[in-house]
């Protein structure tokens, strides 16, 4: 199994049974996941997000024998954050990024979004859009974030031929409409780790096409059961299991 | 692939996948809140058909049903709240080793919330009380009637209740309501519904109100809920349950499965509490515990 979305680090409010790299590792491989395509919660509000990004690397490359992948941090409104996607690429070899626009402070409209896409999508990365990391009804009321906003998504990815673009954490917040426009837009696939409902993944997977489908966690955020048991109760026939559980994954990312 | 083929992620998704995860084949997982809402089909049969199937592909013995499948969920006349109760009794009716019904009913009416009581449950099939959700808050006087019968009838009542970040609803419980009803009435047993959804406020909140449970349902699977509602209240009161159609049995169930808590707690979260607290009612109507 390929799972699509854990992150490293610590999670500002709240310590969780997984946030040691040791603890997540062994984790995942008691869920039987061979590949693990982590991003770090440092990340959502350090801005120095190079020194975040080495941690990430340093910790991918010490723990789980190859299994966790790291998916660089880029916050396009911080100055020279063209800098950090080179190093991304370049001196840690990392196959994409991660982005969180709600937390560092800019919409799918903005000119810069589109910049980081064609930058990204020109070194080869894959990139990830963290569109919700909690539910705004349960948030410090210190720091409430609400969903990105998805509306934009589509001018910006018709915009950057050769685009791979995942999105995390899509949350119910947006609606179903919203998702199947961003997946018919280009090369844009989802987790199912915020995906809800009885029977969920056999909803969506009549919804949009089976090979945009990923398995993703949020480990350690979520318990880790939640995205497999979403696969148990929905009754996939095989093909589509594997579709989700790793192909679709192997397809996004030949290369590992 | 290979660890496909070896047995991973497909094997888990296949039967007998709990004794996969440590859970034991002995695991036996009663619902305590579920809905006919967003579930496919016409019928309340047909939507109970649909959640059998979903029930044994992830283990669910049995639920327990209430409210029916309106979208309206401030039901007013009380006719509305009628239908509904049929629509759950019916679908028990069509399955009645995998449901129990519970009844809907709204302390803004309570004369009337008092006739379905006794139609419902004392003379009906219906086992429990609630989600009780619409209409008025659960520290109101009309709902001190309810909680008399509920005590009189040692039937378990099931509240809806958030502490949401942004706010309530203007007539929507919070875990303080909760705690406030059953303060008044301390030999009524109560289970919060969402805990708050907020759960690091909501479980402290009821932490010294013995009477109030901890029910899991309808929020995030997020790491910690469970093990922080375990150390803080002890797991005789912390009650599993999903809240599909809107949930999923998967994302609640995980809540228990991926919790660092002992299997005997599991036992007791996932079914052991809630028969406890139902035995009385279904000791006198001849049910199965």
């Amino acid at each position: 199994m390929i799972d699509t979305n854990v992150y490293l680090s610590r999670w500002p409010f709240r310590r969780l049974e997984g946030d040691e790299p040791a603890q997540l590792v062994a984790k995942l491989r008691e869920g039987k996941v061979v590949q693990a395509w982590a991003g770090s919660f440092e990340g959502i509000l350090e801005r120095d997000v190079a020194g975040v990004n080495n941690r990430l690397a340093e910790t991918c490359h010490s723990f789980g024998e190859g299994m966790l992948i790291p998916f660089g941090t880029v916050n396009p409104k911080l100055p020279d954050w063209q800098e950090d996607v080179r190093r991304c690429h370049e001196e840690h070899k990392m196959p994409g990024i991660r982005l969180h626009p709600n937390y560092h402070g800019y919409k799918l409209d903005d000119s810069v979004f589109a910049e980081l896409l064609k930058l990204a999508t020109a070194l080869g990365l894959i990139v990830q859009l963290a569109l919700s990391m909690e539910d705004p009804r349960t948030q410090s009321p210190l720091m409430r974030v609400p969903a990105v906003e998805l509306v934009a998504l589509t001018s910006a990815v018709k915009g950057t031929p050769g685009l791979r673009l995942e999105l995390l954490n899509c949350t119910a917040q947006i609606g179903r409409e919203e998702y199947a426009a961003a997946l018919a837009t280009g090369d844009v696939s989802m987790d199912i780790s915020m995906v809800e409902g009885v029977a969920g993944v056999a909803r969506l997977v009549r919804q949009v096409p089976l090979s945009r489908l990923l398995f993703g966690s949020y480990y350690p955020f979520f318990y880790f059961e939640s995205a497999v048991l979403k696969i148990e109760e929905s009754g996939l026939d095989e093909v589509s299991q594997k579709a989700i559980c790793v192909e679709n994954a192997r397809r996004l990312m030949p290369r590992t | 692939m290979k660890t496909l083929g070896a047995g991973g992620a497909l094997a888990l998704a296949n039967a007998g996948a709990r004794d996969n995860r440590g859970l034991g084949g002995d695991m036996r997982i009663w619902d305590q809140h579920a809905h006919l809402g967003s579930v496919p089909g016409d019928t309340p049969e047909e939507r109970m058909g649909f959640l059998v199937k979903c029930m044994d592909r992830v283990g669910v013995e049995r639920l327990i049903l209430s409210q029916g499948y309106s979208d309206d969920r401030h039901p007013n006349p009380p006719e509305q709240f009628r239908l509904e109760n049929d629509r759950v009794m019916r679908a028990v009716k069509a399955f009645p080793d995998r449901a129990y019904g519970s009844v809907y009913i709204t302390p803004a009416l309570p004369e009337f919330s008092l006739q379905e009581l006794n139609r419902c449950v004392r003379d009906g099939p219906m086992v429990m009380i609630g989600e009780i959700e619409a209409e008025a808050r659960c520290n109101v006087p009309g709902m001190d009637p309810i909680a008399e019968w509920a005590v009189a009838n040692d039937v378990l009542v099931l509240q809806h209740e958030w502490l949401k970040a942004g706010g309530n609803e203007p007539t929507e419980s919070t875990p303080f309501d909760v705690v406030e009803l059953a303060r008044r009435h301390p030999r009524l047993h109560i289970v919060c519904a969402h805990t708050g959804g907020n759960w690091e406020l909501g479980i402290r909140t009821i932490r010294a109100t013995k009477n109030v449970y901890c029910g899991l349902a309808g929020s995030d699977p997020t790491n910690g809920y469970v093990e922080m509602a375990v150390r803080e209240l002890g797991a005789e009161r912390v009650i599993f349950g999903s809240d599909v159609g809107g949930r999923s049995f998967a994302s609640q169930l995980a809540k228990v499965e991926g919790a660092a808590i002992s299997n005997s707690d599991k036992q007791l979260i996932l079914g052991g509490n809630l028969r406890r607290l139902l035995t009385p009612v279904l000791r006198k109507k001849g049910y199965k515990i």
